[in-house]
């Protein structure tokens, strides 16, 4: 295909002066620089480091140890840790290897706090960019119905979702993450809004781009930012959530255990085996610490600016 | 490139505006009743043939960007008519005007906002070639690379980000992408203002290279009256959302007819020290566009104003062929 067929000749000659000087090296994303300064912040490697440890661990561990999470030991309840037994972490009042059980636990938590996050930011994303972008009466009708449903109590609906849902713990968390996206929903609806004033949006509604492509190929990739922010922000939170709930007695139910609950039988008796409680409330604090710090990296990683 | 006087009648031109009006309506309170209109334009009419480059002056708020987005249909035009090739483009639908999305472009002012910061080049030139269908997905390359070739780009760039080019080379991927679609019609919006001065030039010897050679015609909207005096056959003057006066652009700096165009040239700053400058500095603000003066919006400001300016809104008066000025003192400047 060639351009301006009837004006060949005037694309031979060479135009004025042309600027050809061209940056060094490979073209560069802005995700490859936020990666850049990710890298270069040194808290944010750690806690990337210890969360992909825990990850790891967590996924591959059960496969190295002797002992499942279900099954007592009939020579060891309520045993201290202990080298020599294989009970690393000491056994629970069942005789359930603890360090199993952590391993466990730290599983399902992460994985109910993964489903549920990306639940909320897949409809926080959508919800919020449509309201921000179509706005007028749309957008205001949308952004009551989030402030309706931010009105209505938390544990209420949790109730009701667990009526609805009965036992199946993944469908519960993704029903959580379903309430998560309002305040996503929040954020991406104001980035929007001045994201659509951009005179990029406006160069591809003037090339004839449609309101949905727009949003699609426009807004949302320029939301990355925020929501990736946000997004590790909110795994923590459901970690948390998932604990409170199971310690109500509405998360996961025996012998499935998460953290949560491993604290909760913990915190009990902390008395007489205070290592029920220890193990798998470091793994806690150790979890949200480096969501902490790697949300925090994230933020300046993507918008420099900031700091 | 301007016609001269014929007696043979005149080609239709290719862009035709009548009485376009577009308001914006301000609201306010919980239940945002509209309680007023910002004028941004109001009842202007022109026209622009066939490969003429037209300039648009006027000062912040003149309404001149408005003019150019309604055009294109950034802004919808509450009222009056826009021709383009004869067809009457106001009440189409989204759909019927999506082949004229073809036909008009539009360079836009801050090269920093205009182009999508996660896209790459190719992507952001090659964007409107894939919505209008133009080529197969192979030749899109070739062309894209024809088209960096054209505003004077290394076809490397095809694979950066916009954040890796310099303001004056984003500004010719602005351009690239506003002649990817083989436009008849460009609308340039204030496309050096956002630039260094050094990198200007440039960009307006870019443009007009590329307008005279492909046969485009330009809107081309600026503050700048030096630059709008290089490049453009014919120069409308705006303020407050109406045109003043219509003139070529030769005649227009050399004879100014109306009081707000006399003003505006003797406000810019000239190289020239010898030359017999009577500066005449306007008083007070520019009026709020949502409540504008009564007859003509010019007058409180115009040291000639007369009672009946503010009566009578000034019709276009043509007080020389192809010279046309708002303003009912027609004595005034012969």
């Amino acid at each position: 295909m060639t351009l301006y067929v009837d004006k060949r000749e005037a694309l031979e000659k060479r135009f004025l002066v042309p600027d050809t000087e061209m940056p060094a090296g490979k073209p560069r994303s802005l995700m490859r620089d936020a990666m850049r300064r990710l890298r270069a912040n040194k808290a944010a490697v750690g806690a990337i480091i210890v969360l992909s440890l825990i990850i790891i661990l967590a996924v591959l561990g059960p496969y190295f140890i002797p002992y499942d999470y279900e099954t007592p030991d009939w020579g060891a309840f309520r045993a201290p840790p202990d080298f020599a037994s294989g009970h690393y972490f000491g056994t629970d009042q069942n005789g359930r290897d603890l360090l199993a059980r952590v391993l466990y636990g730290t599983r399902v938590s992460l994985t109910v706090a993964i489903i549920a996050t990306s639940v909320s930011v897949t409809v926080g994303v959508l919800y919020g960019s449509v309201a921000g972008f179509v706005g007028g009466r749309t957008d205001q009708a949308m952004m009551r119905f989030v402030d309706v449903m931010y009105a209505l109590p938390y544990l209420l609906f949790v109730i009701l979702l667990m009526v609805m849902f009965g036992r199946n713990v993944f469908l519960l968390f993704a029903a959580i993450g379903l309430l998560e996206w309002l305040t996503m929903a929040r954020i991406v609806r104001g980035q929007t809004l001045s994201l659509k004033e951009r005179e990029f949006v406006e160069a591809a509604r003037a090339s004839g781009v449609s309101t949905l492509p727009i949003i699609l190929r426009h807004i949302v990739p320029n939301l990355v930012g925020p929501v990736v922010i946000y997004a590790t922000l909110t795994i923590p939170e459901i970690v948390i959530t998932e604990s409170f709930l199971s310690y109500l007695g509405f998360g996961v139910q025996e012998p499935l255990t998460s953290l949560g609950t491993l604290i909760s039988e913990g915190a009990s008796v902390i008395q007489v085996m205070p290592w029920l409680l220890f193990f798998p409330g470091a793994v806690l604090v150790s979890l949200l610490l480096s969501f902490a710090f790697i949300g925090d990296g994230l933020r300046d990683a993507f918008d420099p600016k900031d700091r | 490139m301007t016609t001269p006087d014929s007696p043979t009648p005149r080609p239709a031109p290719l862009v035709e505006v009548a009485n376009l009006k577009t308001y914006f309506p301000v609201n306010e309170g919980v239940l945002s009743r509209t309680v007023g209109h910002v004028h941004a334009v109001d009842d202007i009419s022109f026209h622009i043939g066939h490969s003429e480059v037209v300039g648009l002056v006027g000062e912040s708020g003149s309404g001149k960007t408005t003019v150019g987005r309604s055009l294109v249909r950034l802004n919808r035009a509450t009222a009056g008519s826009i021709r383009f090739e004869g067809q009457e483009l106001t009440g189409l639908s989204d759909r019927e005007f999506q082949p004229y999305r073809r036909k008009m472009q539009i360079i836009f002012q801050d090269p920093f906002a205009s182009l999508d910061p996660r896209k790459r080049v190719d992507a952001i030139i090659g964007e409107a070639l894939s919505i209008h269908r133009l080529g197969r997905r192979s030749e899109r390359r070739g062309r894209i690379a024809e088209l960096l070739r054209l505003v004077g780009l290394p076809e490397d760039a095809m694979a950066r980000f916009p954040h890796e080019f310099s303001g004056g080379q984003r500004q010719r991927i602005g351009i690239a992408r506003a002649l990817a679609v083989e436009p008849r019609f460009v609308i340039a919006d204030e496309p050096v203002s956002a630039l260094d001065v050094s990198v200007q030039a440039q960009i307006v010897n870019l443009i007009q290279d590329l307008q005279s050679e492909l046969g485009l015609s330009l809107l081309f909207i600026a503050h700048d009256l030096g630059v709008i005096e290089h490049l453009c056959d014919r120069t409308i003057v705006m303020y407050l959302g109406r045109i003043m006066e219509v003139a070529p652009t030769k005649r227009l700096y050399s004879a100014p007819r109306h009081p707000y165009t006399r003003a505006l040239l003797s406000a810019a700053p000239s190289l020239d020290r010898n030359a017999a400058h009577e500066k005449q500095v306007l008083e007070g603000e520019v009026p709020s566009p949502i409540n504008p003066p009564s007859g003509c919006v010019f007058r409180t400001r115009c040291p000639y104003a007369i009672k009946d300016c503010a009566e009578i809104v000034p019709p276009a008066i043509a007080v020389e062929p192809d010279h046309v000025s708002a303003c009912i003192r027609t004595e005034l400047f012969q």
